[in-house]
């Protein structure tokens, strides 16, 4: 079953080389003349105004957080999709209070960060 | 596991191929639909119909020169771009394009898929954070936040058919719909699956990733020549590969609408007739949904940013999971009691 994996390491390594080919080329066949003014950060034609890296929303950290929590819980729905006619009612049920668990942490998320995830009630 | 009646290294050059050159067809399609559908001409001077138009512009790319700015980490800057082309070219290696006609069938070729698909948020991230301005961080951060989002519904509607094919293998996905079709025992799944998959490929409506009026170029603002072209081709890449896994997903693969029932009919398994069958059906459904992610481009104006969370995670995400409990308990009482 393990050589069902090597076409994917042949085309990583496929995929790899064609694009850093792509990115050395422009390099190699276009034309380089470097400025001071050409290398500055666009913005919008002024000056830059300080530097980009400065503290950023914490919505977007939250936002990370919440994508954690929820991805693991649906990955572990997948095992027992692939399995759940043999597994029977009981691990339905118990699947099921998951599912409702998973949900009212949903509910809760929406409810507490709808601030931080710049959900508002009417959202026209 | 059947052995592929054609060498998978034959099928990965072709699909390599293949995927390389649709994303440049894909841009002479998007110009001459938008054209159409704004009622101008688009491109025709370059070529019969313009058709040379793509060749033109990777030329005018190559022969641009490449910026990398001072100001930003010169590393990251010149890797980000690599991220978002591999991802979208290794993902072609589950993608079952006919009867034996796939590179590889893992057993796990869902989970690769969603793996594969969450690392082309770190190209995007890593190119709007090493560019040192301000317009490429607020497109970086806002492009994780927007895939990450849409991560979730996607992950639940696939969720949803792994119930029917009761496999993780995309082969086992496609077969299970030889009867009927993803789309028809599982409508809401597919309607979720399009959106996410819009939003992943940061395609109109979802495009405030690259928001011309507010952040100029978004992740991309600071990259210049065949970097800036690896994004372009990234896109395109993704629009393709996005309109595959719904064909895969949702509209059964290579399988015509209820082939089960008329299976004698069709030419034996095996043969070149079902190959040449099998891939021209799986192709014009790609070609079909490709055309509506150019469609809904043209036709829908852009979301603003609290708009596009609360339909990820008030909307979609209740929704798919709602989804899933309904379709898993139809289809256990129909499996304990019938």
């Amino acid at each position: 079953m393990l050589e069902a994996y090597l076409p994917i390491f042949v085309l990583l390594g496929i995929a790899l080389f064609l694009a850093i080919v792509l990115a050395i080329l422009s390099r190699v066949i276009g034309p380089y003349r470097p400025s001071a003014t050409k290398l500055r950060p666009y913005e919008s034609g002024m000056d830059p105004v300080g530097d980009a890296k400065e503290r950023y929303s914490i919505s977007f950290y939250m936002v990370a957080m919440e994508f954690i929590v929820f991805d693991l819980e649906i990955i572990f729905i997948y095992p027992w999709a692939v399995r759940y006619k043999e597994l029977g009612l009981g691990t339905f049920f118990a699947v099921m209070v998951f599912i409702l668990i998973l949900t009212l942490g949903l509910i809760y998320t929406l409810k507490k960060e709808s601030k931080n995830f710049q959900i508002s009630k009417s959202t026209n | 596991m059947e052995a592929p009646i054609i060498s998978s290294y034959i099928i990965l050059g072709a699909a390599l191929f293949v995927l390389l050159n649709s994303a440049a067809v894909c841009v002479y399609a998007e110009r001459r639909i938008a054209a159409f559908i704004q009622n101008r001409v688009g491109p025709n001077r370059v070529g019969p119909f313009g058709l040379l138009q793509p060749i033109a512009d990777v030329v005018k790319l190559i022969f641009k020169e490449d910026v990398t700015p001072s100001y930003g980490n010169r590393i990251l800057h010149s890797v980000a771009p690599l991220i978002p082309v591999t991802t979208a070219l290794m993902t072609v290696a589950v993608i079952p394009f006919g009867d034996g006609l796939f590179i590889t069938d893992l057993n796990i070729g869902i989970l690769y898929l969603l793996a594969i698909a969450s690392l082309g948020v770190y190209g995007v991230t890593m190119a709007g954070w090493a560019s040192n301005s301000k317009y490429s961080l607020l497109g970086g951060l806002r492009a994780a936040a927007q895939m990450l989002s849409y991560e979730l519904p996607m992950g639940m509607a696939i969720a949803s058919m792994v119930l029917f094919s009761m496999s993780l293998s995309l082969v086992d996905m496609v077969n299970a719909q030889i009867y009927w079709w993803g789309i028809f025992v599982n409508p809401i799944g597919f309607i979720i699956f399009t959106i996410a998959a819009f939003a992943e490929a940061n395609r109109s409506p979802f495009d405030l990733v690259e928001a011309e009026q507010e952040l100029v170029g978004g992740f991309h603002t600071e990259y210049s020549s065949m970097k800036f072209g690896m994004f372009f081709l990234a896109e395109y890449m993704h629009v393709v590969i996005g309109s595959m896994l719904i064909t895969v997903f949702f509209l059964g693969g290579y399988h015509l609408p209820f082939a089960g029932y008329y299976a004698h009919l069709l030419p034996e398994a095996g043969t070149l007739a079902k190959a040449i069958l099998d891939i021209s059906v799986f192709g014009a459904k790609v070609a079909f949904m490709v055309f509506v992610f150019i469609w809904v481009r043209w036709t829908i104006p852009r979301f603003k940013y609290n708009q596009l969370m609360s339909l990820g995670w008030a909307r979609l995400l209740p929704l798919s999971i709602a989804n899933f409990v309904i379709i898993a308990f139809i289809l256990m009482m129909i499996h304990e009691f019938f």
